[in-house]
């Protein structure tokens, strides 16, 4: 379990993150929403121990992760995926390398069985043939598709996506949602995934927050997102819908299009 | 109206401050980085192929730069010192002038410049647009430290190449000099190399070692923290990149005025 506890973060005089909370069960990704520039990726950044809060916690398996040495968050990052918004692939090497590469770091496997889980990999992630490519000759979705079989060779327990569909059209979004939600009946992984990919993210997350004001604003199942009290929330959330799908309370009719919309995306 | 005329008074003197700390501060940052540094390059496992790699490119990469550098400076010693030389008699100790100058002084500090120029603004464009394309975070991430895949690497890297090139230099400058001083002003050959022996010791050929490694040393440490550190965008990197070229070179000329006096 992981458990986010009262983090706070400035940046230049600027606070980010004035408090945020929030629990992730094992097994449980949640949707981290939100408006832009609210600190979601900060946040992830966090959880993954990559920025140092100003106070707060971030508590894995009973342990404070800001309260290890160097040595111990290393060995934890070990059990971390991160997908970065850009992919962060490394671009002198090919994509097989870069797959290739946590498990030539950090497993003694030998190359012939390195080969073959690579190859497995890029083949769950639809790569096939793309292994020599370098990240410069891959389109957007390629290079996500990449990033994600490198965060996964390494079966990680805690699976991070900062924004995994940005800038993709909608047909490749949805192949990468398909992707996520198959790696993790797969991997069976505990994760955050940062999007504003409403209401498609809804479909494989257990759960869903709203990062609003710095802190964590809701936390619930996507089904009680869309019957939440509470104006903000509603607000963003029928902001990133369309309007017929999220009409008023008042006058949303029992089986409306919104109400077909929304069971589809649950 | 007060108010207003205490924030008159005092934001210029709230900013004499700020100048100060700022460079303390940063001062400080490079002395962590540094420290850090050091401990991943006598921590195992060392990354080999990288610094192989690292070898070719800070050194053997350089080779045609240093050699260009050093043949066109031991050419205007040649032309520079026989003209001082002659006017007191002794352009039989051209030789010996142009070596002396070479090795304590020139080769050491030139080299280093032309590297600063050639390798290690690349060494900070490349670890910059790393950092900002989350690279640096993605291998944090992965469990690796990129102390240990990026900057140890170029660090030994150039410790172990200027002390070559700089030797490479001073016998490309040497030989340039010879081009100039016996074949174009001819002063005689033998007495052009012969002569150097007597005035030369191993002090001189040590003191330009120890400069080189020290150089060396500085344009690692420089570049890569720039790199590591760069800012956000296109305009970091370049920013980063001009900055590691011109506190390298600074450092560089600062630290040989101290060596020298320290080794004089």
């Amino acid at each position: 379990m992981i458990t986010i506890d009262n983090l706070h973060k400035s940046f230049g005089g600027v606070e980010v993150l004035r408090g945020a909370s929030l629990e992730i069960q094992d097994g449980e990704v949640v949707a981290l929403i939100g408006p832009s520039g609210e600190g979601k990726s900060v946040l992830l950044k966090h959880v993954a121990g990559l920025m140092r809060p100003d106070s707060g916690r971030i508590v894995f398996n009973g342990k404070d992760i800001f309260g290890l040495g160097h040595a111990e968050l290393m060995s934890l990052r070990s059990r971390f995926g991160f997908l970065f918004q850009n992919g962060a692939l490394f671009d002198s090497l090919t994509v097989f390398d870069n797959v290739a590469f946590p498990l030539r770091e950090k497993t003694r496997l030998g190359e012939k069985d390195i080969r073959e889980k690579v190859l497995a990999e890029l083949k769950q992630v639809g790569l096939t043939g793309a292994e020599d490519k370098y990240p410069s000759q891959l389109s957007g979705g390629m290079a996500k598709r990449a990033a994600l079989a490198r965060a996964l060779v390494g079966s990680p327990q805690i699976m991070l996506f900062d924004e995994p569909t940005t800038g993709l059209d909608p047909i490749i979004v949805h192949s990468i949602h398909a992707l996520i939600a198959s790696t993790h009946k797969r991997f069976g992984f505990s994760g955050i995934v940062v999007s504003h990919a409403i209401p498609g993210i809804f479909a494989y997350v257990q759960k869903v927050a709203v990062l609003y004001g710095g802190v964590i604003r809701f936390v619930g199942t996507p089904k009680e997102i869309f019957e939440t009290d509470d104006v903000v929330v509603r607000n963003f959330i029928q902001g990133s819908l369309p309007a017929e799908t999220f009409p008023s309370r008042e006058q949303a009719p029992p089986q409306s299009k919104a109400n077909e919309l929304q069971e589809r995306a649950l | 109206m007060g108010n207003q005329a205490d924030r008159w008074l005092l934001t210029p003197i709230r900013g004499l401050g700020r100048v100060p700390l700022s460079v303390i501060s940063n001062m400080g940052r490079m002395g962590i980085f540094l420290v850090q540094a050091l401990f991943f390059t006598f921590a195992p496992p060392l990354k080999f192929f990288r610094l192989l790699k690292q070898i070719k490119f800070i050194g053997f990469d350089s080779l045609l730069v240093i050699v260009l550098t050093g043949a066109f400076t031991g050419m205007v010693l040649g032309f520079q010192g026989f003209y001082t030389l002659s006017r007191v008699g002794s352009t039989a100790l051209l030789g010996p002038m142009v070596a002396l100058a070479l090795l304590r002084e020139l080769g050491p500090v030139m080299a280093a410049l032309m590297v600063t120029g050639r390798a290690g603004s690349a060494v900070t464009a490349e670890l910059g647009i790393m950092r900002i394309t989350e690279q640096i975070d993605a291998l944090e991430i992965l469990g690796l430290s990129p102390f240990r895949y990026l900057v140890v690497p170029n660090l030994l890297a150039a410790l172990i190449c200027l002390p070559l090139l700089t030797a490479i230099f001073n016998v490309i400058g040497i030989l340039g000099g010879y081009l100039i001083g016996c074949k174009l002003l001819g002063v005689n050959g033998g007495t052009y190399f012969g002569s150097m022996s007597d005035y030369m010791g191993m002090k001189d050929v040590l003191i330009g070692l120890y400069k080189s490694i020290c150089f060396g040393g500085i344009i690692a440490w420089v570049c890569c923290h720039k790199g590591y550190t760069a800012g956000f965008g296109a305009e970091g990197v370049s920013k980063a990149t001009t900055q590691a070229v011109v506190l390298s070179s600074v450092l560089i000329l600062v630290c040989d005025y101290l060596l020298t006096s320290v080794l004089f």
